[in-house]
């Protein structure tokens, strides 16, 4: 399953929304990627990957779900990426 | 000398440096047989467990001295320890290379740092210190060095070194060190976050300080301007320990104002507010001392994305400020004040000649009725959860505000019908910035629950001055006789009605304006969270009866220059905050 969101933090994705992001995506069985506009596709589950999509506030990703639980994590995770961190 | 970097964290520090070189790691390269680099990948992921157990052990020390909010950035830390493209690679370059851990870190940390560097945003750029953080940690555990100790020194040492890493600054004895200042860094780098939160003055940016500086060089560092004086003399030593004590006693003076009420000396009291832009900024003035919010701009819900915010998003939103404050400090939450200048990509305005004179915030909100309803509906639901008012920009009839009323009635009778929780009592009011609200604000009193002076427009549209010409910048004179007059006329118009009255453009938080709008009966001051505590200090050393009778008389005079000298001189005590 797939789903595009938008970035609505203001400072984007550094350090604290991607732990949030992380967290989350980590509590699902199923694999979590997220995939950014030029194609660059990462784990959900990586700090560090995570972090090198070097999301922008007004940024789209898509994030990938597939296996067990992968609707509630794709809606899950999503929330979290469209939050607001400041 | 005088070495000259980016103010930091302000304040003053007098005494020697200790310059802290170790931040380069020198990384020793071994090549390694095969069964030696397996060998290798158990012992990295030995000081990769204990590393963790480090971190979370700093975390806790940062977490007592700089506050839950600096103690996050070692949570990602610990993630990142976690992490196969950090931890795993590493070991992978191990086993490819047959190289010792230290050597395959350092590859891995250069990768990483390069390319976080590399990124366009300093957000991510600060990432970059992370990871060099991490791997000064693991370099140093896999090698058992030892870290240079600031204890050799009797008194307080200034700080000299690298950069400061997240970990430094968690670590570092606010008894021991009096200052820091560093190579690397900017006013939102880590090192200069920190420092703020943990009130030690910091300059950085200094370029190659480390260099120039030896152990027991005596310096004065200022915090404040990013000065670090080398070598001073006994005349600058003694000129910056007034300073010091005086920025001392000055910030303990403050902090007393923090959470006291903001009343003059023949007890009057008004409210001192903060202006936000984003729900993060709430707790920041809630931290300096903000009685409340007078203005919310909420364009940034809708700036820098491809669709507008839906009601939830904006709900949650409001709700964050709203309890951040609690129960019973207002928050004033302003309408969309979006179009002119500020544009949406997908609200397809014309461009136009004179934005500012145009087509914007009550004006478009009118036509875009959809969009309108919804931010009202967002607002009105979290009304629930705090003391939230509305606000309306740009209101020049009276006509406006009824039509925008008449919205809000129909948006609350659905949220009757649909049973959903609001504050029946909220309080509706509209901002007063263009002259023709100000000469009929006798009428809109009668219907709006107050008002809030947004002086930067009102100021703007007062004296035809384009605000954003540097060539007309001298007209922009918010003490002008003729603006204070328009005040004068707000204030009183509306306090006949029993309503009350804000301002929130940048004169409300401006320490010589201050005693001119108490004189004039200003209820509200709502300003940036910086400006609050001063203040509520000038408030409470200057009396309600004075500040009439010094506006009386100023409104009497000619000029805007005047005006301000003779505001000056009758209350020395300004000069002594500015």
């Amino acid at each position: 399953m797939q789903q595009t969101f938008t970035i609505k933090n203001p400072t984007g994705v550094h350090a604290r929304p991607a732990g949030a992001i992380l967290k989350k995506a980590s509590t699902f069985a199923c694999k979590v990627e997220l995939e950014k506009a030029d194609g660059t596709r990462v784990s959900a589950k990586g700090m560090v990957g995570i972090l090198k999509l070097g999301l922008k506030q007004g940024d789209q990703v898509t994030v990938i779900t597939e296996g067990d639980g992968e609707a509630e994590a794709l809606q899950a995770v999503g929330e979290v990426i469209e939050s607001i961190f400041e | 000398m005088i070495l000259k970097g980016i103010a930091a964290a302000p304040g003053y520090a007098i005494g020697p440096v200790f310059v802290m070189k170790d931040n380069q790691v020198k990384v020793e390269r071994k090549t390694l047989s095969a069964p030696e680099a397996k060998a290798e990948v158990v012992r990295f992921s030995e000081i990769v467990n204990q590393a963790i157990e480090q971190v979370k052990e700093i975390q806790e020390q940062a977490r007592e001295k700089m506050g839950d909010e600096q103690a996050e950035i070692f949570e990602s830390h610990i993630l990142v320890l976690h992490d196969d493209e950090f931890v795993g690679r590493t070991k992978e370059v191990i086993l490819e290379k047959n190289i010792n851990a230290e050597a395959a870190l350092a590859e891995v940390t250069e990768e990483l740092v390069a390319f976080f560097e590399g990124m366009d945003n300093e957000y991510m750029n600060e990432r970059a210190a992370d990871f060099r953080d991490l791997n000064k940690r693991l370099h140093g555990l896999l090698t058992g060095a030892k870290q240079a100790s600031l204890s050799d020194f009797e008194e307080p040492v200034v700080l000299i070194t690298d950069d400061l890493t997240p970990s430094d600054s968690a670590q570092l004895d606010r008894d021991r060190v009096a200052g820091f200042a560093t190579n690397i860094g900017g006013r939102t780098s880590h090192s200069a976050i920190m420092a703020r939160s943990m009130e030690i003055p910091a300059v950085v940016g200094l370029k190659d300080v480390t260099e120039q500086l030896h152990d027991g060089d005596i310096v004065i560092l200022d915090g404040t301007t990013g000065d670090l004086i080398v070598h001073p003399s006994d005349e600058q030593i003694a000129a910056y320990r007034v300073k010091k004590e005086n920025f001392a006693k000055r910030k303990a003076e403050f902090h007393k104002y923090m959470n006291a009420a903001s009343t003059t000396v023949d007890g009057h009291t008004v409210e001192l507010v903060a202006n936000i832009g984003n729900p993060g900024d709430a707790h920041n003035a809630h931290k300096n001392g903000a009685e409340g919010i007078g203005l919310f701009r909420t364009e940034f819900l809708y700036m820098g994305r491809p669709n507008f915010p839906t009601e939830e998003e904006q709900f949650e939103a409001y709700k964050e400020v709203a309890e951040t404050f609690g129960k019973d400090h207002p928050i004033v939450i302003r309408t969309l004040d979006i179009g002119g200048d500020k544009e949406l990509d997908y609200l397809e305005l014309p461009k136009e000649m004179n934005p500012f004179l145009g087509y914007r915030a009550i004006r478009l909100c009118l036509d875009e009725t959809d969009m309108f309803k919804t931010q009202l509906r967002a607002i009105l639901r979290a009304s629930a959860f705090g003391n939230v008012k509305i606000m309306y920009p740009m209101i020049a009839t009276i006509v406006e505000l009824r039509a925008a009323n008449a919205i809000l009635a129909e948006v609350k009778a659905e949220l009757d019908t649909a049973g959903i929780a609001y504050n029946k009592n909220l309080e509706v009011g509209i901002m007063i910035e263009i002259p023709a609200a100000v000469l009929v604000s006798d009428q809109l009193a009668k219907e709006a629950d107050f008002f809030s002076i947004g002086t930067n427009d009102l100021v703007q549209y007062t004296m035809a001055a384009d605000r954003m010409n540097e060539k007309v910048s001298h007209l922009t004179q918010p003490m002008n006789p003729s603006v204070l007059r328009l005040i004068r006329m707000v204030i009183e118009n509306a306090h006949r009605e029993g309503k009350w009255v804000g301002m929130c453009g940048e004169m409300a938080g401006n320490l010589v304006a201050i005693p001119l709008l108490l004189g004039l009966g200003l209820d509200e001051f709502s300003m940036s969270a910086s400006s609050v505590l001063p203040a509520r200090v000038l408030m409470s050393k200057i009396s309600l009866a004075d500040a009439k009778e010094i506006a009386a008389k100023a409104l009497d005079m000619q000029t805007a220059d005047e005006i301000q000298q003779f505001v000056q001189d009758s209350f020395p005590v300004i000069e002594e905050l500015l």
